[in-house]
C-alpha cells in the first residue's frame, strides 16, 4: 500500500511514532498531485508552499506532543471555502483574482487541528452543476474513467480523495454536491444536518440548503473530519448550538436490531441496474449484520426537484447580486455608465448555468410570480419536510440510491439542463428536509465504474448513519479498491 | 397671480404620508460588530460583513431589537411576536451586497399613533408599521482629485440600523407633516433610542404626497421626495411639492407616480430618475437570519425599562408640581431638559421658581453659548443651591443672577462665590439704617421735595441706598427704613 | 409555461446581465422547460401549509451590541478593482 493510501488514524500513528514526518508526507502528496493532476485537473490552486509550512508547524506540534489525528494530514479544500491570503474563486472567472482577507470558519477549525492545506479544488462555478463541467477553471476528470465527469459540485473535493491527491476534502452540499461525486468517484461523503456545520466563509449558493462537510477514502475519516469541523458559531445564526458528538466514538456499535426504511418512491422500475444491483446487494449485507428492513414512504418526491430548483435559484440570485465589479472580482474594462459596468462585469464573469440560474431565481422571485413559483415551492418544502419527519417515526434511517446512473460521460448532459436537473433526484430532498445522509461506496459497474448508496438520517443523527456506514464498509472491500492512474 | 395661487389651494387637498428613517444609537451595526461613529476615514469602519464580502453572514444585533420595541411602545404600536428579515435586492454601489436586510411582510410594530397639537387642536397620526433594517453606505462625487469622472464608494455606513417608521396618509398640510415630525423626534430621542441628529442623517423623512379635490375620497397620485434632513426643508419641500401638483392638474396635466429629490438650495424638488429603472424589489425571507420571536417576558421587560414618555411628565408637572401647562410643554420638549428640571425641584420645592429660573437664566445662557442641557456647567444641584440662598434672604434676586454668570464661568457652588466676592445680603436693620440716614443727609433737597409730594422720587432713594451698599441691602428692609424715616 | 424573449430581456436587467440574442432565445427555451416543469407544483392543496424558509426549526440568534475591531481600510480595499484614496471608485453615479 503506497502511503498516500493510507487512512488517517495510520499516517497519525506514522507521524507520532516519527516513522515520517509532515513535512515529509506533504512532499509525496505534493508530488502525487504533480504527477496525477495532468489526468485529473482535480485543483484549481495547488498551495505548495503554504502546505510546507503548514506541515513544518504541525511538526513543531507533534514533537512537542500536542497533536491529534489531523495534526500534519494533508487535506484540500474545494474553492468555495475561503482561505485567508490565498485565491478562493469558486469555479468562478469573477472570482478569479479574488484574494480574501478571512478564512472561513470549517478552515479554521481544521488550521487549528494542524491540518495541512495542499490547495483548493476544482467545482462546478457557484456549486451550480452535478457534474463539475460548469467550471471557469476546465473539467475534472474522474480517477476511474477519465472520460467520465466525477460529478458536481464537489467534484474536484471527490476526484482528489479518490486519486489520492489528498487524504480528505470539504465540499458542499446543497442539492447533492458532497454525496453524488463520493458515490461517482468511489469514496465516502457525508452531509450533514442543516446548521451542524458553520457556513461562515463559505461562498453562498443558496443559503437555507448549503451545508458543509467532508469526503474521504473510508467512513472513518468522515467522523474525524466531521467532528473537526462541527459546532455552533456565533457568526453564523444558522449554526445549531448543540453539542458536538464523538463521531468516532459512536463506530463500531453494529446494526443490530436497527431498522432501515427503504423509501419506495426511491425505488421504481427502470433504474440503472448496475444501481439496483448495488442496493439490492447492500439490503443483504445489511440484513446479514442484523439490520430490518420496512418500506416506507415519502409521498411529495416527485416534488423535489421543481421546489428545490426554485428555493435554490431564487435564493442564488440574490446571493449572487454583490457580484457587481464594485468592491471585489471581475470588473469590466469595456463599461460606460455605472449600470453598463455592472451589467458587463456580471456578464463577461459569470459563466452559462450560473446565469441560467440566476434568471430563474430573479423571475421566481419578481412581482406577480412569488406567490407561484418560490412561496409555493417554499410550501412544498415544508410537506417534504414533513414526509421525512413522518418516516423518521418509524424507522431509524433510510436506505437509498445517490444517484439514478453512475459517472456519465463528459459532455452527455451538458445541452440539456432539465435532465441534469433531474439526476439530482435521490439526493435534493435531504436537503430540502434539512437532515443529513452519506454516501458510500457499494460497488463497480461492469466498466469499473463506482457505485454508492446513501444512507439517510435524522436531524442531527451524524452518528447513527456513520455507525451504519462502518459497519457496511468493515463488511465489504468496495473502499479498499483504488483507481489505477 | 398669488391670488390665484392661493385660490387654487383652497380647492385642493393635500394628502401627506411620512416615512421617516431614524438612526439607531447603538454601538455597533445592525449585523455586525463594527462600530457606528459618523465622520471616520473612509471604509475605516468596515468589515466583511457590512462590506458584502463573499461568505461573510449576517448576525443580529439585540439592542437592535430592544431599540424597536421600546419605539413600538412609546408610539402606541402592537408588537409582532412573530418576525422575519426580509431581502430587498436591487444594485446600486452603494449597497454592498445587492440587497438591503428588511423587515416586509412582518415588521416588529404595527398600528400605532401619535397625538400632535396644532394650533392648540389635537390630532392623532397613525403609523402604520415600523421596522427594522439596514442602512446603505455613501457615494461621493465631489471635486475630489481622482473622482472628476467617477464617484467613490464609502462603506463606514452601510448596515448601520435603522428603523423605517411609515405613517398613514393622514397628514394635511406641511406643518401637519412638521408637528408630527418634531413630536416622533422628540420621543426618539427622549426614549435614547437615537440622538437624532439630523445634520447627520440620523434623524431623515421621506415624504408621500398627493393632491385631491377637496370633498374626493380618492387619493391624487403620489410623489415620492426622498431624504429630506431639517424641519426647515420638510416644510418647504412639502409646500412646493403641493403647489407643483396643484399647478400641474390646474395646467390639465397629471402628476406621475415618481421619486424626487428636494433641492435646499432652490426650494424645489425634481424628478429622480436614475432610481426608477428596477422597481421589482424581489422581497424573501432572508435564509440567513433566523425568525425573531418576541415573547411576553421581553415586552413586559420593554415596558418597565421605559423612561416616562412626555406627555405623562408633563401632565405630572402641571398636576403634582402646580406648573402651567406653558411651563410643563417646555420643560418636557426634551427628556434632558426635564430630567434637569425634576433634579433641580428636588432640591428645591418652589417648583415654579425652579422652572423660572430653568426656562429663564439657564435657557438664555445655553442659547448664548450653544451649549446642550446635557452639557450645562451649572448642574441643578448648584442651581438648587443658587435658588435656596434667594428664598432664605441670603441673596437678592439682582446678586443671584451675577452669582448664577459667575456659577456659569467658574463652576463654582453659589455660596462660595457668595463668600468669596462679599455679596452677602445686608439684613442688620441698624446698618441698613445708617446707610439711610447717610443718604437722607446727603440728599436733603430731593428729601425736601419728597416730602412735599413729589412722591415718585421714592425709587431715588431706593436706588442710592442699594447703590451704597454695593446691591447687598436687603431690599424690603430698604423699602421699610425709607418709607418710615421719609414720613419724617 | 412560455416565457417570450422580452420576457427574458426584462429579468435580464432586473438579474444586470447583458444576454446576447442567441443567449435569449436560449434561455426562454430553457427556463420555459423548467417552468413548464415546475408547473407540476400546482397540482399539490397547499392552502393551508406554511412555508419553510429556513432549514432548522429555531429562532432568535442573536450578538450583543459589542464592538469588534473593524479589518482596517487596506484590507478592506484589497480587493477593489480600482480604488480612489480610500474609495472604492465607480463610474460616476447620476442622481
Amino acid at each position: 500500500m503506497e502511503i498516500f493510501e493510507h487512512p488517517i488514524r495510520s499516517l497519525h500513528e506514522k507521524l507520532k511514532k516519527r516513522e515520517i514526518s509532515s513535512v515529509e508526507l506533504t512532499r509525496i502528496f505534493l508530488e502525487r498531485i504533480r504527477r496525477v493532476e495532468p489526468k485529473i485537473s482535480s485543483f484549481i490552486t495547488v498551495t505548495e508552499e503554504k502546505a510546507i509550512s503548514d506541515a513544518a508547524s504541525a511538526d513543531r506540534m507533534i514533537s512537542c506532543g500536542d497533536s491529534n489525528l489531523l495534526t500534519g494530514i494533508p487535506i484540500a479544500l474545494k474553492d468555495i471555502f475561503l482561505t485567508e491570503g490565498i485565491r478562493t474563486t469558486c469555479g468562478s472567472r469573477i472570482l478569479g483574482n479574488f484574494v480574501p482577507t478571512y478564512s472561513a470558519t470549517a478552515y479554521e477549525k481544521l488550521c487549528k487541528k494542524g491540518g495541512v492545506l495542499l490547495g483548493k479544488l476544482n467545482q462546478d462555478e457557484f456549486a451550480m452543476g452535478s457534474s463539475n463541467e460548469t467550471s471557469a477553471f476546465g473539467i475534472t476528470r474522474n480517477p476511474w474513467d477519465i472520460d467520465c465527469i466525477p460529478g458536481g459540485s464537489s467534484g474536484g473535493s471527490a476526484a482528489a480523495v479518490a486519486a489520492c491527491e489528498a487524504v480528505a476534502s470539504l465540499g458542499t452540499d446543497t442539492g447533492g454536491s458532497i454525496r453524488q461525486p463520493a458515490s461517482h468517484c468511489g469514496c465516502v461523503g457525508l452531509k450533514p444536518t442543516y446548521g451542524r456545520v458553520s457556513r461562515y466563509g463559505v461562498i453562498a449558493y443558496a443559503s437555507s440548503l448549503d451545508q458543509v462537510g467532508p469526503l474521504a477514502g473510508n467512513v472513518e475519516d468522515c467522523a474525524i473530519m466531521l467532528g473537526a469541523i462541527s459546532g455552533y458559531d456565533p457568526k453564523d445564526s444558522t449554526s445549531v448550538n448543540f453539542d458536538v458528538p464523538d463521531y468516532l466514538a459512536s463506530l463500531g456499535r453494529g446494526v443490530k436490531g436497527i431498522k432501515i426504511g427503504l423509501p419506495k418512491e426511491y425505488y421504481i422500475s427502470g433504474a440503472d441496474p448496475d444501481v439496483e444491483k448495488a442496493l439490492e446487494s447492500a439490503i443483504e449485507v445489511y440484513k446479514s449484520l442484523g439490520a430490518s428492513f420496512v418500506e416506507i414512504s415519502l409521498p411529495h418526491t416527485d416534488y423535489a426537484v421543481a421546489a428545490y430548483y426554485l428555493i435554490a435559484t431564487a435564493e442564488a440570485s440574490s446571493n449572487l447580486a454583490r457580484y457587481d465589479g464594485v468592491r471585489f472580482g471581475h470588473r469590466s474594462e469595456e463599461a460606460e455608465s455605472l449600470v453598463d459596468m455592472m451589467t458587463r462585469s456580471r456578464s463577461e464573469g459569470f459563466g452559462p448555468e450560473v446565469k441560467r440560474r440566476i434568471m430563474l431565481g430573479t423571475y421566481a422571485l419578481s412581482s406577480g410570480y412569488y406567490d407561484a413559483y418560490y412561496l409555493k415551492a417554499q410550501k412544498v418544502r415544508t410537506l417534504i419536510a414533513q414526509d421525512f419527519a413522518a418516516a423518521f417515526d418509524k424507522v431509524d434511517m433510510m436506505l437509498a440510491p445517490v444517484a439514478p446512473t453512475p459517472a456519465f460521460r463528459i459532455g452527455e448532459k451538458t445541452g440539456d439542463p432539465m435532465q441534469m436537473y433531474l439526476s439530482d433526484i435521490f439526493t435534493i430532498p435531504v436537503n430540502l428536509a434539512g437532515t443529513c445522509a452519506i454516501s458510500l461506496p457499494a460497488g463497480f459497474t461492469g466498466y469499473g465504474l463506482p457505485l454508492g448508496i446513501q444512507l439517510i438520517g435524522k436531524p442531527f443523527d451524524e452518528e447513527n448513519i456513520l455507525n451504519a456506514a462502518h459497519a457496511f464498509e468493515q463488511a465489504t472491500e468496495w473502499h479498499l479498491r483504488k483507481a489505477v492512474l | 397671480m398669488a391670488s390665484q395661487k392661493s385660490g387654487a389651494l383652497m380647492k385642493f387637498q393635500p394628502v401627506i404620508g411620512l416615512e421617516v428613517h431614524v438612526q439607531l444609537k447603538t454601538e455597533t451595526k445592525i449585523f455586525c460588530g463594527c462600530p457606528t461613529s459618523f465622520g471616520a476615514e473612509p471604509n475605516s469602519q468596515t468589515c466583511p460583513v457590512c462590506m458584502g464580502m463573499p461568505g461573510a453572514l449576517p448576525v443580529l444585533n439585540k439592542k437592535v431589537v430592544e431599540f424597536a420595541v421600546k419605539t413600538g411602545l412609546a408610539t402606541n404600536c402592537s408588537i409582532s411576536r412573530h418576525n422575519l428579515f426580509a431581502r430587498k435586492n436591487y444594485f446600486y454601489p452603494d449597497l454592498p451586497k445587492g440587497y438591503q436586510i428588511s423587515q416586509f411582510e412582518e415588521p416588529i410594530c404595527r398600528m400605532g399613533w401619535l397625538d400632535v397639537v396644532m394650533n392648540g387642536n389635537w390630532k392623532r397620526i397613525g403609523i402604520t408599521r415600523i421596522h427594522m433594517e439596514e442602512d446603505a453606505g455613501k457615494l461621493v462625487h465631489g471635486d475630489l482629485p481622482g473622482l472628476e469622472n467617477g464617484s467613490g464608494v464609502d462603506l463606514n455606513r452601510a448596515c448601520t440600523p435603522l428603523l423605517e417608521i411609515v405613517s398613514e396618509p393622514d397628514l394635511r398640510s406641511a406643518d401637519e407633516a412638521v408637528a408630527y415630525l418634531k413630536k416622533l423626534h422628540q420621543i426618539v430621542t427622549w426614549i435614547g433610542i437615537s440622538d437624532g441628529n439630523m445634520e447627520e442623517g440620523s434623524f431623515r423623512c421621506d415624504a408621500n404626497v398627493s393632491v385631491m379635490p377637496f370633498g374626493s375620497e380618492v387619493f391624487g397620485t403620489r410623489a415620492e421626495i426622498k431624504n429630506i434632513n431639517s424641519f426647515k426643508f420638510v416644510k418647504q419641500a412639502i409646500e412646493y411639492e403641493i403647489q407643483r401638483q396643484i399647478d400641474l392638474i390646474e395646467d390639465g396635466g397629471q402628476v406621475f407616480q415618481e421619486t424626487r429629490l428636494f433641492d435646499p438650495n432652490s426650494g424645489k424638488t425634481r424628478s429622480m430618475r436614475g432610481k426608477e429603472d428596477a422597481h421589482d424589489y424581489r422581497y424573501f425571507p432572508d435564509p440567513d437570519l433566523l425568525p425573531l420571536f418576541i415573547d411576553e417576558n421581553w415586552i413586559s421587560e420593554a415596558v418597565c425599562s421605559m423612561p416616562e414618555l412626555p406627555w405623562k411628565r408633563k401632565e405630572r408637572f402641571i398636576d403634582e408640581m402646580g406648573l402651567p401647562e406653558y411651563d410643563a410643554e417646555i420643560l418636557t420638549s426634551s427628556r434632558s431638559l426635564a430630567d434637569y428640571f425634576e433634579e433641580s425641584t428636588a432640591c428645591h420645592n418652589d417648583c415654579k421658581m425652579v422652572s423660572n429660573w430653568v426656562m429663564g437664566e439657564i435657557t438664555r445662557a445655553l442659547n448664548d453659548t450653544g451649549l446642550a442641557i446635557e452639557n450645562c456647567p451649572v448642574p441643578p444641584l448648584q442651581l438648587a443651591g443658587l435658588l435656596k440662598l434667594i428664598d432664605s434672604g441670603v441673596i437678592s434676586l439682582k446678586i443671584a443672577k451675577t452669582v448664577f454668570d459667575e456659577m456659569w464661568a467658574s463652576g463654582k457652588e453659589p455660596s462660595v462665590i457668595v463668600e468669596e466676592k462679599g455679596l452677602l445680603q445686608l439684613s442688620d436693620s441698624s446698618a441698613i439704617e445708617a446707610i439711610v440716614d447717610e443718604i437722607l443727609e446727603k440728599e436733603a433737597g430731593q428729601v425736601e421735595e419728597y416730602r412735599n409730594g413729589k412722591e415718585k422720587l421714592f425709587g431715588f432713594f431706593v436706588g442710592q441706598v442699594m447703590k451704597a451698599s454695593r446691591g447687598k441691602a436687603n431690599p424690603s428692609m430698604v423699602n421699610d427704613l425709607l418709607a418710615r424715616k421719609l414720613k419724617g | 409555461m412560455k416565457i417570450s424573449a422580452e420576457n427574458v430581456g426584462h429579468v435580464a436587467i432586473l438579474a444586470r446581465l447583458q444576454l446576447s440574442e442567441e443567449e435569449k432565445t436560449l434561455f426562454s427555451r430553457q427556463m420555459g422547460e423548467i417552468l413548464e416543469y415546475v408547473e407540476k407544483l400546482k397540482q399539490l392543496d397547499t392552502e393551508s401549509v406554511l412555508p419553510m424558509s429556513h432549514a432548522v426549526p429555531l429562532q432568535n440568534a442573536f450578538r450583543e451590541d459589542a464592538i469588534s475591531a473593524p479589518i482596517g481600510v487596506e484590507k478592506a480595499l484589497s480587493n477593489a478593482p480600482d480604488r480612489c484614496g480610500n474609495f472604492y471608485r465607480v463610474p460616476r453615479v447620476i442622481e
